[in-house]
């Protein structure tokens, strides 16, 4: 019969005496904590929800599904986001929605102890906390992975160091595992210090890369080509002899490319290939036309 | 057909350098000249740069590559100079391999190229 009334009734009407019980408890259960979270972020916080709370319970709150909310969802991801911020854990995270039952359920009390409808009552309030604490799970992993994410692009950058040999000879071991992304971020790396340093001649140290599939072998394949459309020779070397194995069971065409044993002897083949122009044997003083 | 691409002589190479968005028609006008110009020179070498140039699609591609087989067929020989990385990338990811044509980083560096290719067989 009630189908809610009386909780629509207390999130709209007693919106203020709840925020205030519901942060007196959130420092009983011991997860208010200002070092962490201001407390003014806080209080806006929980004014935020309820007041979405109070809006939802304009319509039947029985049907309240807040992961069809926008509204919902961006405030909820918002309240995560400031606590990945700073380290919460997920339990507590959660936790700050939950405790939000203990004021909300005591209302209900307070108006319908005794009654036929409290039990009823009570179980929809919990429903939908229940729900809202679902959502705040989901938006705490969706922006904790958003926070890796961010950090695996990072680390991308951090780890295609292109180091310049010689004059006009750039060099860049890889280390690791190589995917798409990742040959894709060398290749573009790679090409872009061609142009910077005005190398023209680019050694792809493969040692440190533990397989090759048929995917990173064209994106070498590729880096190789694009490199040479753009006026530079690469050399690849360091290939391992289980990869070279790989390369030749996968039947990959490596003939257009000039494969070395080691960064060294790609190296020493570069200076020899330009021993008859003296002025490239000096290091690195002559001036890079540019 | 307002607009075209100037081409300058260097010694006995010539310059083609591509300031302004290349189009179908001015690629195949650029092509028609050059050709026409190696002829008129006596060219050996034709430098082409591309450095301004932020796309190139598989026609120009295609375009640059006739190019260089007509030029080859005069006895010249063709250099793409200046490629950016992005157009590159997008080149060999469209499988445009633009083969049998030379490229250097810059100008300068296809000059140098192109002396070296013509004067080695005069030599030998």
């Amino acid at each position: 019969m009630s189908n809610g009334l009386m909780t629509a009734k207390i999130l709209r009407e007693e919106k203020d005496e709840l925020e205030a019980e519901w942060l007196e408890s959130l420092s009983e259960v011991g997860i208010r904590r200002p070092e962490l979270l201001p407390d003014a972020e806080l209080r806006q916080q929980c004014e935020e929800v309820l007041g979405l709370l109070a809006e939802a319970a304009e319509g039947d709150l029985a049907d309240y599904e807040p992961s069809n909310s926008a509204d919902a969802r961006e405030l909820l991801a918002e309240i995560s986001h400031s606590r990945v911020r700073v380290g919460v854990s997920p339990r507590e995270n959660t936790r700050f929605i939950l405790t939000l039952k203990r004021p909300l359920f005591r209302r209900l009390f307070d108006r319908a102890e005794g009654t036929e409808e409290l039990s009823e009552e009570v179980w929809l309030a919990n429903q939908v906390l229940d729900r809202l604490a679902l959502l705040i799970v989901e938006s705490y992993q969706t922006s904790r992975e958003s926070v890796i994410s961010r950090q695996q692009e990072e680390l991308l950058e951090l780890s295609t160091p292109v180091v310049k040999l010689w004059n006009g000879v750039v060099a860049l071991p890889l280390i690791g595992t190589l995917d798409s992304s990742r040959t894709q971020v060398v290749m573009e790396t790679l090409l872009e210090r061609i142009v910077s340093t005005g190398a023209d001649t680019a050694i792809l140290d493969i040692t440190g890369v533990s397989t090759v599939d048929t995917l990173v072998a064209q994106h070498l394949l590729k880096t190789v080509e694009a490199a040479r459309l753009m006026g530079a020779d690469c050399i690849i070397s360091g290939i391992r002899p289980q990869i070279a194995q790989t390369i030749v069971q996968l039947g990959l065409d490596l003939s257009s490319v000039t494969t070395k044993a080691s960064l060294a002897d790609a190296f020493a083949y570069v200076l020899e290939r330009r021993a008859d122009d003296a002025a490239y044997l000096d290091p690195g003083t002559l001036e890079t036309d540019d | 057909m307002n607009s075209r691409i100037p081409i300058l002589k260097i010694g006995s190479f010539l310059l083609a350098s591509i300031q302004v968005e290349l189009d179908d028609e001015l690629a195949v006008s650029l092509q028609e000249d050059l050709t026409q110009a190696i002829t008129k020179h006596g060219a050996k070498g034709v430098l082409i740069d591309v450095s301004s140039m932020e796309i190139i699609d598989s026609f120009i591609g295609r375009v640059l590559g006739n190019v260089a087989a007509c030029s080859r067929i005069l006895d010249a020989v063709t250099v793409v100079v200046g490629m950016r990385p992005a157009v590159a990338i997008t080149l060999v990811e469209m499988g445009v391999g633009l083969h049998g044509i030379r490229t250097a980083l810059n100008v300068d560096r296809g000059l140098a190229l192109l002396r070296e290719a013509t004067e080695r067989p005069a030599a030998g």
